[in-house]
């Protein structure tokens, strides 16, 4: 009981008589006519004229009306096509709209801005438009919040072919767009009807493959409303690979940490006497470090209160009498004020010597402090009780954790391009800024004008 | 399913019903509109010329809405200035009607509702943006359209023909649920259901279209 509905016959244009093809089976609301421009009634198979216009402009379609293509897995056959345009300060921007057809799926839209492609159905339902706590306009659809972009009024320049409306030549309607790459809704207002739609960013090079057209797609320009931002400053992908190496130095410090034989060599107790006359360095006994080249660290423990020392000391090799130098400054101050104790400094310092060739070893101590004063009080006269103690082959934490720390900066350096590349997207919408920014454009959030 | 026939008063042909709760049908061959009496059928009016056919259902053509097969057995047609709709009439496989509108390949299947709290805005109240809740579900109206009857085909769950200017309220969620407020009866009648892609209706037996494989 099938019946096969036939391809409906090519009329003439009452205008200007030129060949009018019926590409969308009858379904199409309005026709224009290619030649003349001259938008028909699609409905009567009079083609009464619905209007008449005197385009100033003619612009060729890159999808020739007629071609077919095969996108988001169905057939689709370019049977409208459109010039649009906002004014923006006295400046034109156009964009073009391919209306597609089905005859079982019905209409879907192509938009297409400086290369910038979107693959655009009509959503039967009302989106809840708000405002978010971004301050921002928001349109909520499908379980995404969508932020508001721009609201202007679109006017139609050129049109040819079939529409599922009446289309008109030189007519505006306002139209809101909101965002969420890489989806926009948009909102577009005549006096009897909001119409919601939703928009998906392709490529040119899809649109190249699906409807065969020649040669490669121009480059887009610029930045897109809803173009998606370039896989490597997604959101996550830096995390990730900072995370990876992160762990694997992570892994190295605990790997070096459990097998650094942490043997202690050498520890004594020593007593600095600042008022004694005569030489003030000491040597220590002899220690061996054992095993080939590892650190060595060297801790110094000291009875000081309300005082400094700087100990000057030497790492000599009892063979080659090769010797690194180092040297520290212990300080330590405490007292009560107001009734709150306060100290200052440490008591204890610490150091590691990386790199030191196993062998015999002895330190070379020079301790010095503020010489004592005539007449002051014992304080800085009294002597200084101090404990040296050499470990070799200590596990090293600060190196790891320091690179943990640089490989942050290549991940913040890539957040920073992902953050320019929103930066550029916002800076054409209304606001000039991402959302969650201060708006820096003159134009107030109009994003929830339609509410109510 | 047992299908009651009867003969047409007007050209004797005999009238198959594929729904036995049908009031109305329309004779295949003089195009009468029969009007169901008991066992007797009367000639309400005639099927004018209908418009051209733009829809790719017809009536034979077989669904599922929500795991229910339905067959589509009746429909009213419509138009308004930007050309015809189809409101299909529906006999699912468990015994109930509902409705396949088909406006532009924008497909919504529907049921007749009693209002909640029997409370429907009158037709000088509607207007756009109008908020109306049912079952929970907040509606918008989103669109009011002044439709002309064109006419009706097969069976259906009431007597309808001879309509003129018909007045519509379409309503619609944030997520794709829809009612229609129909004002052409006193009171007017609800329809509530939802908005649906063609392929999640799984249609068969449809119309073909020339140069459009399926």
């Amino acid at each position: 009981m099938s019946k096969i509905v036939p391809k409906p016959k090519a009329l003439n244009c009452p205008n200007c008589g030129s060949q009018i093809e019926l590409r969308a089976m009858g379904a199409a609301a309005s026709v224009v006519c290619a030649y003349c421009n001259t938008t028909l009634d699609a409905t009567n198979p009079q083609l009464t004229i619905l209007q008449k216009f005197e385009s100033r402009m003619k612009v060729e379609p890159v999808i020739p009306l007629g071609t077919r293509g095969t996108l988001k897995g169905s057939v689709w056959e370019a049977i409208g096509f459109q010039q649009r345009g906002i004014n923006v300060d006295g400046t034109n921007y156009f964009w073009r709209e391919y209306v597609l057809f089905n005859p079982y799926k019905g209409f879907r839209y192509l938009s297409e801005y400086e290369n910038h492609w979107n693959f655009i159905t009509s959503i039967p339902s009302r989106p809840v438009t708000g405002n978010s706590a971004v301050n921002r306009g928001t349109a909520s659809f499908g379980g995404t919040e969508y932020h508001h972009f721009q609201t202007a009024q679109a006017y139609t320049w050129f049109v040819i072919g079939e529409f599922p409306w009446q289309v008109k030549t030189g007519e505006g309607v306002q139209s809101m767009d909101y965002v969420a790459a890489p989806k926009m809704l948009s909102a577009e207002m005549t006096q009897n009807e909001v119409t919601w739609s939703q928009g998906e960013y392709v490529t040119g090079q899809e649109i190249w493959t699906a409807f065969k057209l020649p040669g490669t797609p121009p480059a887009p320009n610029g930045i897109f409303a809803n173009q998606p931002a370039p896989a490597v400053t997604g959101p996550g992908r830096p995390w990730l690979v900072f995370l990876a190496l992160a762990t694997l130095l992570f892994g190295m410090m605990i790997f070096f940490a459990a097998n650094s034989r942490k043997e202690q060599v050498f520890r004594q107790h020593f007593t600095f006497q600042p008022a004694a006359a005569g030489e003030k360095s000491l040597v220590t006994p002899v220690f061996e470090l054992k095993g080939g080249t590892g650190n060595v660290q060297i801790d110094l423990d000291t009875e000081m209160s309300n005082r400094w020392a700087y100990f000057a000391m030497a790492l000599i090799n009892e063979q080659t009498g090769d010797a690194i130098d180092f040297g520290r400054e212990v300080s330590y101050y405490a007292g009560v004020d107001d009734g709150e104790s306060w100290s200052e400094g440490d008591k204890h310092e610490d150091f590691i010597i990386p790199g030191v060739a196993g062998g015999r070893y002895y330190l070379r101590i020079e301790p010095e402090t503020d010489p004592p004063a005539p007449g002051v009080s014992a304080l800085t006269s009294s002597p200084i009780n101090y404990r040296v103690t050499v470990t070799r082959d200590v596990p090293f934490y600060f190196r790891y954790l320091l690179g943990i720390l640089l490989l942050f900066i290549p991940v913040l350096f890539m957040g920073r391009k992902g953050g320019n590349f929103e930066q550029t997207r916002w800076m054409e919408s209304d606001h000039g800024t991402p959302p969650g920014w201060p708006s820096q454009a003159g134009q107030s959030d109009s994003g929830d004008e339609d509410d109510e | 399913m047992s299908q009651p026939t009867a003969i047409c008063p007007n050209c004797g042909a005999e009238i198959r019903f594929r729904w036995p709760s049908a009031v109305q049908t329309t004779c295949e061959y003089c195009r009468s509109i029969l009007v169901r009496h008991d066992v007797n059928l009367e000639k309400v009016g005639q099927v004018a010329d209908l418009p051209p056919d733009i829809s790719p259902i017809q009536i034979g053509t077989e669904g599922v809405y929500r795991n229910t097969a339905f067959q589509v057995i009746g429909r009213i047609i419509y138009s308004h200035d930007i050309g015809a709709w189809n409101e299909w009439h529906l006999m699912f496989s468990n015994g109930t009607s509902g409705w396949l509108s088909d406006a532009q390949a924008e497909y919504a299947v529907s049921f007749l509702s009693q209002p909640e709290n029997g409370w429907l805005p009158a037709a000088n109240q509607v207007q756009l943006g109008m908020e109306y809740q049912q079952q929970g579900v907040r509606l918008y109206v989103t669109s009011l359209t002044q439709a002309n009857y064109e006419g009706v085909e097969g069976e259906l769950p009431f007597p309808y023909w001879d309509k003129e200017r018909c007045l519509f309220a379409d309503l619609r969620s944030a997520d794709g649920r829809f009612a229609t407020i129909d004002y052409t009866e006193e009171p007017p009648l609800l329809f509530l259901g939802e908005f649906l892609e063609f392929e999640a209706l799984r249609l068969a037996n449809l119309k073909e279209f020339e140069g459009w494989p399926r």
